[in-house]
């Protein structure tokens, strides 16, 4: 079955790369982004038009708008001007990116991503390119680059995958996001990003979840959290003076798989006691922001120091989630900051004080709870989990935008007594993307999705195969939400779960009633399986 | 065809240089304005591009971290790939410039029975390696025609480039080793059809180019013995800006020296200035400690936000309905009396 919709062949590239002709096909592109989001936004152009359309009614003067923006930021970003100069074209990013890798399509290539731009940099801002054109690698701007440009860095999840490999550290998250703004200058914006960033300047989450609605969500996860230990669990919600604002991307409280780690997390709290309260304002760890332009990411990006500051808590604590990390960890701070009304978090367990996140004053939940573990204050019973056989996905910004590498392994190791690797160079700094981050993860995209998860499915298949691994573990939202389709279609027989999901089911707590489901619902296995023998290997 | 067109390029500098020196007025350029006039550009050129560079601010801290970050105490930091200090930034930029510690991760992508297989692939390290080494060295070795005396180290690094002690004159590691390496990278280029899809005119040129500086000093040294003597009275006299016109200098060295100073005054307007670059690179030579210290971004600036307040205002009523506290709890009760 699988074959006949997608073959994943490689194949030499064919053809010239300066052609800048598309054509765009449903189920390989996404839609344009709806007139009311940019209006709602203040962005320019709103107007009715999709990718398939040969008038894409762009302002009169594209062409100045886009050589102005580039200009601008090849001022205001070093990045960005020494990324258009210094690719030597080695070519050893090519089969790095997970795009290229499922689509053989060579503009895939991230070389080839950045070289749709650097040839107009090249014709329009180089002495060389001026002179001599096409010769030095310079290209006309036309509208059909325009189309190029929006077929192309909306292929891109800005993973960072070829930036670990290239010799300069040259990092096409950079070019596609300056490709990106000035797409967004002229209004050609894709709807997948665009609505959740209405969304959530307006409700504070990218769902569109209203103050009611959020609440309803809390309590709902709160009471089922209650009933599975027998235990009254609540969350408290915009509550001044607690010591900690707990921020979580919105899919953790409105989605599944997201929601058993949302359990986790509710759980982990009242057993510890945190005193800590979520926000109906700052509902979003997420930003979509960060996948339009830098001012969009500011902008949905200050809610949350302004509710901390708001409420009075002393500290922030961020919840599983991918690009909200590389958002909180790279650019909060300085785009926000300073936090100079909080305090350098500490854990009021442990005493750890989070040295780490001395000036931000946030604190990864993978962080504190490894913390947690490490000083015993955890009771844990990972046999709660012996009916998965678990891996760890990699997320790409925790990975490569921060190095969050060891504390979801300590953690997993400590609550689950099956963990198995993927291969060495599908991992860590060296993870494959899920192929439907930064904006991508949208129904109507689903061929290039497929294409792109390809890679990172195909390591689960191999453990899957050699270790019959049949849970995928991770901390990004948008992993939660894309890869179980990504592996119902590849690698069947694998779900896709949360770390503080398996924290949840292992944590034992003061008073709780005995467990036989795991958050899931499903029955423990805990009785089936020895308490050793088979575990030797486990941990290699 | 840009590979063609390349070529044919070079060659015409090749004959250039062979044929310049013929007539009085040939020479002189060749001899005096193209060094000098090269010189100056690369200096200047060299500068603006590197000023252009480190004027342009890095608004955001983005290392792309490549190991453990520095975390909890008791959690092994990867301190050279995912650096949290002065020296750990320091240690990953030589391991990057000195031994291309990134190019050394490549490995290779392939599709077999369905199945992607990522294979080992260390040969672009090795020969891009071996290639900027040995220029280096030869590089250095060329110092023995501009200084004299010629300095006890350039003897020493002469003395251990031809330790293998083979042939009259000493045959140099460094060039068999620069011609071997410019090869592969040469054959890659043309080899690899996604390196080949995405080489432009200005790939090949730089190959060639290099290529034929090698050729024609290989040749000079081995094979078409040049008289060294004038051709270092002409490097000094250069380097001291007292420019001799010297009947001596064959036509081959001419064709070197053209060649050099192409290679010189094309620096500065190609890809090759990833040598200043490399320094500069955000993704590399910052340390990942934006949680920790402040990261400034001079043009940072304010911008239009939903406030807390507007917010509330939207949804007052179902804020209240839902008993979520609001800011002002009198005001809330106030509404719903």
């Amino acid at each position: 079955m699988q074959e006949k919709l997608i073959q994943i062949e490689q194949e030499p590239p064919r053809g010239d790369w300066r052609d800048p002709h598309v054509e765009f096909h449903k189920g390989a592109m996404c839609y344009s982004a709806a007139a009311k989001n940019l209006t709602y936004l203040g962005l320019p152009n709103p107007r009715t038009w999709q990718p398939t359309d040969s008038n894409w009614k762009l302002p009169p003067d594209w062409k100045k708008i886009i050589l102005a923006g580039m200009k601008e930021r090849l001022k205001k970003y070093r990045s960005f001007r020494l990324f258009m100069d210094i690719c030597v074209r080695c070519g050893a990013c090519a089969d790095k990116c997970q795009f290229y890798l499922g689509s053989a399509d060579p503009k895939n290539m991230p070389v080839a991503r950045a070289e749709l731009m650097r040839s107009i940099y090249r014709r329009y801002f180089t002495l060389t390119g001026r002179i001599f054109g096409s010769l030095a690698g310079g290209r006309e701007l036309t509208e059909d680059v325009i189309k190029e440009w929006y077929s192309y860095y909306y292929q891109c999840t800005e993973c960072r995958r070829c930036s670990v490999y290239c010799p300069y550290g040259i990092d096409t998250a950079e070019i596609t996001m300056m490709g990106r703004e000035l797409l967004t200058l002229i209004g050609c914006n894709i709807n997948w990003v665009m609505e959740p960033v209405a969304n959530c300047y307006r409700t504070g989450n990218h769902l569109g979840i209203q103050p009611h609605g959020f609440k309803d969500s809390i309590d709902f996860a709160a009471n089922e959290a209650s009933e599975i230990t027998g235990l009254k669990i609540e969350a408290p919600i915009n509550r001044k003076g607690a010591e900690v604002l707990f921020v979580m991307p919105s899919a953790d409280y409105f989605a599944t798989p997201h929601y058993y780690t949302l359990l986790g997390y509710l759980m982990l709290f009242h057993q510890i006691g945190l005193d800590y309260t979520v926000s109906a304002y700052a509902s979003e760890g997420g930003n979509f922001g960060f996948f339009a332009s830098h001012e969009l990411m500011k902008r949905l990006n200050a809610k949350i120091y302004d509710e901390a500051k708001r409420l009075g808590v002393k500290w922030i604590l961020g919840g599983e989630c991918g690009h909200m990390w590389r958002v909180l960890h790279q650019y909060m701070d300085t785009m926000n900051g300073p936090a100079d009304f909080l305090e350098v978090p500490v854990s009021p367990f442990t005493g750890t004080v989070f040295e780490n996140a001395r000036s931000t004053k946030m604190v990864h939940i993978c962080e504190f709870t490894a913390d947690l573990i490490h000083h015993g204050k955890l009771k844990l019973d990972p046999s709660r989990n012996d009916h998965w056989r678990v891996t760890y996905h990699d997320s790409c910004n925790p990975a490569r935008g921060m190095g969050l590498l060891e504390e979801p392994r300590y953690i997993l190791h400590q609550v689950s007594r099956r963990f198995h690797e993927m291969p060495e160079n599908t991992i860590r700094e060296q993870t494959f993307c899920c192929g439907s981050g930064a904006g991508l993860g949208t129904d109507e995209n689903l061929e290039v999705r497929l294409r792109g998860g390809f890679p990172r499915a195909n390591a689960v298949r191999y453990v899957k195969q050699k270790h019959g691994v049949n849970l995928l573990t991770c901390i990004c939202a948008i992993d939660k939400a894309t890869l179980p389709t990504l592996l119902e279609y590849w690698v069947p027989g694998v779900e896709v779960g949360g770390v503080h999901e398996l924290v949840g089911n292992a944590l034992v707590m003061t008073g709780e009633k005995e467990r036989t489901t795991d958050l899931r619902g499903e029955p423990l296995a805990s009785a089936a399986l020895p308490a050793s023998g088979e575990m030797e290997a486990v941990h290699a | 065809m840009s590979a063609l067109y390349s070529l044919l390029a070079v060659l015409a500098l090749v004959a250039a240089g062979l044929e310049g020196g013929r007539t009085g007025a040939g020479r002189d350029a060749l001899t005096l304005i193209v060094p000098y006039a090269a010189f100056t550009i690369f200096l200047a050129g060299f500068c603006v591009r590197v000023l252009r560079w480190a004027w342009a601010p890095v608004p955001f801290h983005i290392p792309t971290t490549c190991g453990q970050q520095k975390s909890l105490p008791w959690i092994r930091q990867a301190k050279v790939d995912n650096p949290s200090s002065k020296w750990g930034v320091l240690a990953r930029m030589a391991a990057e410039i000195l031994l291309f510690r990134s190019l050394f991760r490549n490995n290779r992508a392939r599709m077999a029975e369905k199945r992607l297989i990522l294979g080992e692939s260390k040969f672009l390290w090795l020969g891009a390696l071996a290639f900027h080494w040995a220029l280096l060295l030869i590089l250095l070795r060329h110092l023995r025609l501009f200084i004299q005396p010629v300095p006890a180290w350039v003897n020493g690094l002469e003395r251990l480039d031809g330790f293998l002690q083979i042939g009259a004159p000493q045959l140099y590691i460094s060039d068999v080793i620069l011609l071997a390496a410019l090869a592969y990278l040469l054959y890659r280029r043309f080899r690899d059809p996604a390196v080949r899809y995405i080489s432009l005119f200005t790939d090949y040129f730089a190959l060639f180019l290099l290529l034929a500086i090698a050729v024609s000093g290989v040749l000079m040294r081995y094979f078409v013995r040049v008289d060294v003597l004038s051709v270092k009275q002409f490097a000094l006299s250069l380097a001291a800006f007292r420019p001799v016109d010297l009947r001596a200098l064959s036509p081959l060295f001419l064709a070197h020296l053209l060649l050099v100073c192409t290679l010189a005054a094309y620096l500065p307007f190609s890809k090759l200035m990833h040598m200043g670059g490399i320094f500069l690179s955000p993704t590399r030579n910052l340390a990942n400690d934006s949680r920790r210290k402040r990261h400034i971004n001079p043009w940072n600036y304010p911008v239009k936000k939903h406030t807390y307040a507007e917010w509330e205002e939207e949804f007052h009523d179902k804020l209240v309905a839902a008993g979520i506290p609001l800011e002002d709890e009198d005001a809330g009760k106030a509404h719903t009396d």
